[in-house]
């Protein structure tokens, strides 16, 4: 039997190991609310400040000889369940994601001698349902599995002619195959937090509660989503959404979409929050530069169709019919 | 198509549906998926359920259409509306068609026949010589060279989905479409759920489309020699590698060439590889998760040939195995500037003739638009 140690449920928290772990520890919620835990409410309420930014919480694993990373953890997701606000509940889960990501990545890479590779293999498999193996010190999936995942990613080196297939299997470095299942480790701690149950909450957490209520409202400012627009900025829109990578002509398309639909800067800029690499001050300025505010000052105009087909970008219903331009959508309409 | 002409033509794919039983079948896990067909001069009828043999020989023998479909999905209501069929999973199926494979021998067999006074030119011109129109039809047959193009682009699938895609042989089905080229159906649980976006990327795995010369060796600065393919690597490397090096002995020398000749050079080099080694399938046909698809066994309607199962692909002659309508004479008005091929025996070129043909070739004649019944 594989043994799940106190180190790995710091890393990989959201397992079920954990809960067994904490009912093992006698631990409840109403000890928990005393004032001699207070170090771990602040440190959970850390954890999702951090995470809210778009940052990755940072954990020292070489000083986890105690139980805090985990039990941070839980807080945190008590407090975020009081606050029951879901945009924060995503971007926590994503952050925390990221950050198991890394950690299966290590895991995967220093355990190639196959030693310790039995965690993360099983993490992959029992939560995604993905098969992994190892050849010669590559991790291979099966073509299918892996296509259902890569065409969420737009980049060209994910494209299956780009990656050595063989016999059905497609070669992966750690890396890789940890970046596939990014996506699916963030709805699975989302779909984790979504169904605890919290019935009340110890005095001692009320203060931070409200606090993350108060934090929330600096992310309201959400795009306004239309239905109107047409699928290749939807299809844009979701991508940033879900926190994956839009490659740069992606971006491109959803700036010069929006902005030449006379939303401003400040509007169409907080879309990029979610992005992997996200930073303000530099998004801002490349959409002013795009809208021509600032710089060289010509707009720049929407790409065409064509060109955003030829870059995998375009998801043509029957609706875009005889559209050269995404600007066009739905103005022409096919009976005209 | 004109009164008489359906009349003809249905005349004889009766016979075939009537006595033909031996042939047509229905695919299996039949239940789970729709079914349509399109009679002469009328639209099409889908959302078809069909059980069994024994219900789609009644439907052939009662409706006599021209032409039977039937989809690569599974759902579990099949006879509902798209949207509540409730989709499992599909097929993967692929379209090899001569007419996409830009061969040189298609000038000598396609022709363009004037929509409005019927005259044909063997040129395309864009007006026609004799009254001025310029809306034409192009018809086209195929010639030995096509289908032997054709059979080349379906023996490197078959290699690409055995050796690449871990398909077995066993899961591969390999038809004769009734017209111009090779279909082929791929029965494999694994593929069965991906969606038409993956099916989309697959497709352009099989046709070798997007890929970057990073992926074989090549970047835009600092490279080595070591991470070109080499000759003993399976996949895509391993074909680029073919194309690149045609020897052992002679690999170090090209590979100082190609790594001097720099990225944009490579990209041009693998452009060049694509185009005999990528697959040429109708990226449509496989992408599409909700096609119905020319049912096997049954006629196809632009050309009086039926979509038949090859089991020896390389000495499969579908002019004389799919051939299958009778072969009692009738008479016909024959303009055809094409000779054609049928059961080994040549008809044509005829010039607004009346001719007595064996009903397969005037059927074939008619369907191809290359003539009328009288
Ligand atoms: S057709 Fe044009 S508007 Fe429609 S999805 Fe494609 S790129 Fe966008
Ligand atoms: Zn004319
Ligand atoms: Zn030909």
């Amino acid at each position: 039997m594989l043994k799940i140690g106190i180190k790995d449920l710091a890393k990989y928290p959201f397992l079920t190991e954990a809960g067994e772990y904490l009912g093992n520890t006698g631990l409840n919620l109403e000890q928990l609310g005393h004032p001699d835990w207070k170090p771990i409410v602040e440190k959970a309420y850390g954890r999702i400040v951090v995470a809210s930014s778009g940052q990755i919480y940072g954990s020292d694993l070489e000083s986890l000889d105690n139980d805090s990373e985990l039990l941070s953890f839980i807080v945190a997701i008590i407090l975020l369940k009081s606050a029951g606000i879901s945009t924060l509940i995503r971007r926590f889960s994503l952050a925390e994601a990221r950050r198991a990501e890394r950690y299966l990545q290590q895991d995967l890479w220093v355990s190639r001698d196959k030693k310790n590779l039995e965690l993360p293999l099983k993490i992959i498999r029992d939560l995604f349902a993905v098969d992994v193996s190892i050849d010669n010190d590559e991790f291979v999936i099966k073509v299918p599995d892996y296509l259902q995942r890569a065409v969420h990613f737009h980049e060209k080196e994910w494209k299956l002619v780009n990656r050595r297939v063989t016999n059905g299997l497609v070669y992966l470095t750690a890396h890789e195959t940890v970046r596939l299942i990014r996506a699916e480790l963030g709805e699975y701690i989302n779909g984790k937090i979504q169904s605890v149950n919290i019935e009340s909450i110890p005095q001692g957490f009320k203060q931070r509660v409200d606090d993350l209520v108060l934090l929330a409202k600096k992310f309201s400012d959400t795009t306004y989503v239309s239905s109107e627009y047409p699928p290749c900025v939807k299809h844009g829109i979701e991508v940033l959404e879900k926190g994956e990578n839009l490659p740069h002509s992606g971006r491109f398309l959803l700036a010069t979409y929006l902005l030449s639909k006379g939303q401003t800067v400040d509007q169409v800029a907080p879309l990029f929050k979610n992005a992997p690499d996200y930073n303000e001050r530099t998004t801002k300025y490349q959409l002013e530069h795009i809208s021509g505010s600032s710089g060289s000052g010509t707009k720049y105009q929407c790409p065409s169709c064509e060109k955003l087909r030829s870059e995998s970008l375009c998801f043509a219903t029957p609706d875009c019919d005889g559209i050269i331009n995404p600007i066009q959508f739905g103005k022409k309409r096919k009976n005209q | 198509m004109n009164e008489k002409n359906a009349l003809l033509i249905e005349g004889a794919f009766k016979e075939y549906y009537f006595n033909r039983f031996d042939l047509i079948h229905v695919p299996q896990r039949a239940t789970e998926r729709e079914f349509g067909y399109q009679k002469f001069n009328s639209g099409m009828i889908r959302h078809l359920v069909i059980r069994n043999d024994k219900e789609l020989h009644l439907l052939l023998m009662k409706e006599i259409p021209s032409d039977v479909y039937c989809s690569n999905a599974y759902y579990t209501f099949p006879n509902l509306p798209m949207s509540e069929k409730d989709w499992k999973g599909a097929d993967l199926i692929f379209d090899i068609d001569a007419k996409d494979l830009a061969l040189p021998c298609r000038k000598d067999h396609t022709i363009f026949k004037c929509s409005s006074c019927n005259n044909s030119i063997t040129e395309f011109q864009p007006h026609c010589p004799k009254c001025n129109s310029t809306k034409f039809e192009t018809i086209s047959v195929s010639c030995k060279n096509c289908i032997s193009e054709s059979k080349k682009e379906v023996t490197k699938l078959v290699d690409m989905l055995t050796s690449d895609l871990g398909v077995k042989k066993e899961q591969i089905e390999i038809y004769f479409s009734g017209n111009e080229g090779f279909h082929m159906r791929v029965t494999n649980n694994d593929y069965e759920p991906l969606g038409s976006q993956e099916r989309a990327d697959l497709v352009d795995y099989i046709m070798f489309n997007g890929a970057i010369p990073e992926s074989f060796g090549i970047r835009k600065q600092n490279n080595s020699k070591t991470s070109l393919p080499t000759l003993d690597e399976k996949g895509w490397r391993g074909r680029i590698a073919k194309g690149l090096f045609p020897s052992k002995s002679k690999t170090p020398k090209i590979s100082k060439e190609i790594i001097s000749n720099g990225y944009s050079a490579f990209q041009v080099q693998l452009e060049e590889i694509k185009k005999t080694m990528g697959v040429r399938v109708d990226p449509k046909v496989t992408m599409d998760i909700h096609r119905i698809f020319r049912l096997e066994g049954s006629i196809n309607s632009k050309s009086g040939l039926s979509k038949i199962q090859c089991n020896d692909l390389d000495s499969f002659d579908p002019f004389l195995e799919a051939c299958l309508l009778g072969d009692d004479e009738v008479k016909v008005m024959i303009n055809s500037p094409l000779q054609i091929r049928l059961k080994n025996k040549k008809f044509g070129p005829y010039n607004d003739e009346l001719v007595s043909l064996p009903k397969y070739a005037a059927v074939y004649m008619l369907c191809k638009g290359l003539g009328n019944a009288i």
